[in-house]
């Protein structure tokens, strides 16, 4: 095709196509960052956190008047025996923290007894024989806790406590990233000697580095009502609500006057979609601005286009006058448009690299992938095509007859 | 002139519906998103406590040892319950109060109401007139009644409405985490946004019902929530009392009412920290801030990554449809040059028609930016209906509606500079002959 004819031809509408340039590039650049953000986005929503989510609710029971520790934890035991009851449930445990939710409690661990040790934080769970169970953790080295082992609460904080301890694969990895960690030794709480290593574990909530979310411990202790939240494994996933119904009864019936709350207990779904309800807000958001742009870049496009052919009524009567066929006249527009779209993406690329760069300074984010690139400038060769078909067929469609005519 | 050049504009934007339909949804669109975005980040940012907030200060001391797991030259975000002691009784502010967070049960007297747990702000006497916590009914209480532990609480508007019907209750008890606490006071509609005394509760959309004196909680082990951070061996924990001297988990708050008198307390605090480590508590070298409450603010980036991304989206979708319209207007004026020749042949000025074409851009920005504006309280709506913490807070005030207009004008107004000129360049003759 005549590239120069094309390009001395827009050379004489030089503001127009600076304006049409700069349009597409801001579109390219805005519209690579955002599908970025929305797939960063989408990653974090889908890590997967080694629970088994779908089979689980969780139910706090609060106290309303401090009594003594026995008899709460005398109350525990009937709460558990309780909710092991209902139908459906096959697991019933007591935990610290549950996932997504609104508690997170974790500790400095380190290698060394020494003061100066270098430490990392790792978020810790307590629970009883029956919490592995509950999760549905996968153990891959070691053993679970024995019987004998577990603790209560101010067992397992009093100092020099020896608590042995479940870790997760990847603390055991950043800890003895060659060696076995089951039989070593870390010092969270006192001295707590590794027995056992769970596949996949991670923290409630998001905090700290992105390796770090998989870093976790598992120590064996009995933990009263008052100090956790209950956690039941259904069998039948369809179940959840029913046992849930069931749960909050059987807690309400038997003991003391207590908070027993429906707004307390969840499935872990609705707390993991709760927990992310940002995210995904976000990410359509994203999508939204996306469709935008590319709305309002295509309404710039036919708009300019439409005046040109206007405009140039009189040349492509001539054109088509000295032996151009409606092919020809159509193929013009449409390669004027790619080459105006080339220009716009290739300075779309530069201006979404740097858009990047000032996210990567503000924001956790990586660097944009390149792959990125190629798909932004597809979208808008394809964008900028569709919109000048309309203008350009009206152009073809131009008779020949034109040509004579003045005015 | 200006009545004849708006007839001339309305009837040149009649005569293309659609074009100037699409060039004033296009700039109501962007209006209408950056208004929104900006209310929001403008609401979120600001003072909570304007004309005071320049007297109040955070002061941070830095009591940590060497293996602290919070690495940093930063002093801990809060203090621990000594050094938060022993600063409130130097009594070295002009007001001072110690304070933090958690929540407690109630157990109404009418057996019709089920207990319920409140959010609670456990602090000293100096709370109330420091922060200027309008009273409905009654008052605070005392330095005195803090030290002897006094089982007085103050209740939060909302809370009275609920337990009894709105009446005066100061006097009236209230059974609480096992105790029964005297009512002292009621305060009004008080609920500082961004809750800047305490950001661990969540910056947004949180407000305490109950106010209870700092030395009742701790003697009676009331639940605290918020952080904790904790150094040396054997941290964290459950719901218990955190160790006095190397837990941090107490906010400590000083008005301090001239800048002399603020930078005598840093030089305080420098004090402070020199004479705890002569004593061994602490191990670094003096380590202290003291920032005033907007800095504080600014130092932990309370407004949420996210508003501002989407501010910054916002107002990159705005400038796309910037540029869409001044192409646009461009292709317009540029179509009306043998129009535009003809009166410049006729004895027009130049700068009559770009005074002409300027007003045309004006009705446009002015229409869009109507639309823009309907948009933004549409947008405002969306956002207030949306489950997030700040959702309430997102309302169009005077300062953001100007904002608007201004906005909106200035744009178009902008948009319709540059093809104005170029349209002002037309060759007469040359059009003329062409034609």
């Amino acid at each position: 095709m005549h590239f120069r004819h094309i390009l001395s031809a827009l050379a004489r509408h030089r503001m127009a196509v600076c304006l049409l340039v700069l349009e597409i590039a801001f579109s390219c650049a805005v519209i690579c960052n955002a599908l970025f953000l929305i797939s960063a986005r989408l990653e974090r929503m889908r890590r997967p956190t080694g629970v088994d989510e779908a089979h689980l609710v969780q139910v706090r029971v609060r106290s309303i008047a401090p009594g003594s520790a026995g008899s709460i934890m005398a109350q525990t035991h009937t709460d558990l025996a309780a909710l092991r009851a209902v139908p459906d449930v096959t697991h019933v445990s007591i935990v610290n923290q549950t996932l997504f939710g609104h508690s997170f409690s974790a500790s400095g661990v380190s290698l060394s007894d020494a003061p100066k040790a270098p430490s990392i934080t790792v978020t810790q769970y307590y629970g009883n024989a029956q919490l592995p169970g509950t999760l549905g953790l996968k153990l891959v080295d070691g053993r679970w806790f024995k019987p004998d082992e577990f603790v209560s609460d101010e067992q397992m904080e009093g100092a020099g406590g020896t608590v042995p301890v479940i870790i997760t694969r990847a603390l055991a990895r950043h800890f003895f990233p060659s060696q076995q960690a089951v039989g070593k030794v870390i010092y969270a709480f006192g001295t707590n000697r590794i027995v056992g290593v769970v596949d996949r574990l991670v923290q409630p909530r998001d905090s700290g580095s992105a390796e770090a979310y998989e870093y976790a411990m598992l120590f064996p202790v009995n933990l009263s009502y008052a100090q956790g939240t209950y956690l039941l494994r259904v069998r039948d996933a369809s179940q959840r609500a029913a046992v849930i119904h069931a749960a909050l009864h059987a807690l309400k019936t038997d003991g003391p006057l207590r908070l027993v709350s429906p707004k307390d207990a969840t499935t872990l779904e609705a707390a993991r979609a709760k927990y992310y309800r940002n995210d995904r807000a976000m990410a359509w958001l994203l999508v939204g601005v996306c469709v935008s742009l590319l709305a309002v870049t295509a309404v710039g496009i036919v708009g300019l286009t439409s005046f040109w052919v206007a405009q140039r009524r009189r040349q492509i009567g001539i054109r088509r006058a000295i032996g151009a066929t409606r092919g020809d006249i159509l193929r013009y527009f449409q390669v004027e448009n790619f080459l105006i779209a080339t220009f716009g993406i290739a300075l779309g690329m530069v201006l979404a690299y740097g858009i990047n760069l000032l996210l990567m300074r503000h924001y956790e984010l990586g660097r944009l992938p390149g792959y990125y690139l190629p798909i932004g400038a597809l979208a808008l060769w394809l964008l900028g095509q569709l919109a000048v078909l309309g203008p350009a067929l009206r152009a073809a469609a131009v008779p020949p007859v034109v040509a004579t005519r003045s005015v | 002139m200006f009545g004849y050049y708006l007839d001339l504009a309305l009837r040149s934007l009649r005569r293309n519906k659609a074009l100037t339909a699409l060039m004033v949804l296009a700039i109501a669109l962007g209006i209408g998103a950056s208004m929104t975005t900006l209310t929001v980040l403008h609401v979120l940012s600001g003072d909570p406590l304007p004309g005071r907030s320049g007297t109040l200060y955070y002061p941070q001391v830095d009591a940590r040892d060497d293996s602290g797991i919070m690495p940093g030259k930063e002093p801990p975000q809060q203090v621990t319950e000594i050094d938060g002691f022993n600063l409130l009784h130097a009594k070295r502010a002009d007001r001072q109060a110690l304070m933090t967070g958690g929540s407690v049960p109630i157990r109404p007297d009418s057996a019709a109401i089920d207990p319920f747990y409140v959010e609670a702000r456990y602090t000293t006497a100096d709370f109330f007139a420091m922060f200027g916590a309008p009273f409905r009914y009654g008052h605070g209480w005392n330095a005195a009644d803090d030290e002897a532990k006094a089982r007085d609480v103050v209740i939060s508007g909302e809370l009275n409405e609920r337990l009894f019907g709105g009446a005066n209750s100061v006097g009236r008890t209230l059974r609480m985490a096992g105790s029964l606490f005297r009512i002292v006071g009621v305060l009004g509609d008080w609920a500082p946004s961004p809750h800047f005394y305490d950001l661990n509760t969540g910056a947004y959309g949180y407000a305490e019902q109950v106010f209870m004196p700092l030395q009742t909680a701790l003697d009676l082990h009331v639940d605290h929530n918020g952080s904790s951070d904790c150094w040396g061996n054997g941290t964290g924990g459950v719901g218990r009392i955190y160790p006095s001297s190397s837990c941090v988990w107490m906010q400590f708050w000083v008005q301090l009412d001239t800048p002399a008198k603020a930078a005598d307390y840093k030089e305080f605090l420098v004090h402070y920290s020199e004479q705890q480590k002569a004593l061994g508590r602490f191990v670094k070298a003096p380590n202290v801030r003291l920032r005033d409450l907007m800095q504080w603010l600014a130092h932990m980036q309370v407004v949420p990554d996210d508003v501002r991304l989407q501010t910054g989206l916002a107002f990159g979708f705005l400038l796309v449809c910037l540029v869409n319209t001044v192409g646009l207007m461009l292709a317009k004026f540029l179509r009306r040059s043998a129009e535009l020749s003809v009166r410049r042949a006729l004895g027009a000025s130049r700068r009559a028609l770009f005074a002409q074409l300027l007003i045309e851009s004006g009705v446009v920005g002015l229409v869009g930016g109507v639309g823009g504006l309907l948009l933004a309280v549409l947008g405002l709506w969306v956002v207030r209906h949306r489950p997030s913490d700040y959702a309430a807070l997102a309302h169009l005030d005077p300062a953001m509606l100007l904002t608007t207009f201004l906005l909106a004008l200035g744009a178009s107004l902008l948009a319709g500079l540059l093809p104005a000129w170029r349209a002002c360049q037309v060759a007469p003759a040359l059009q003329l002959k062409s034609n």
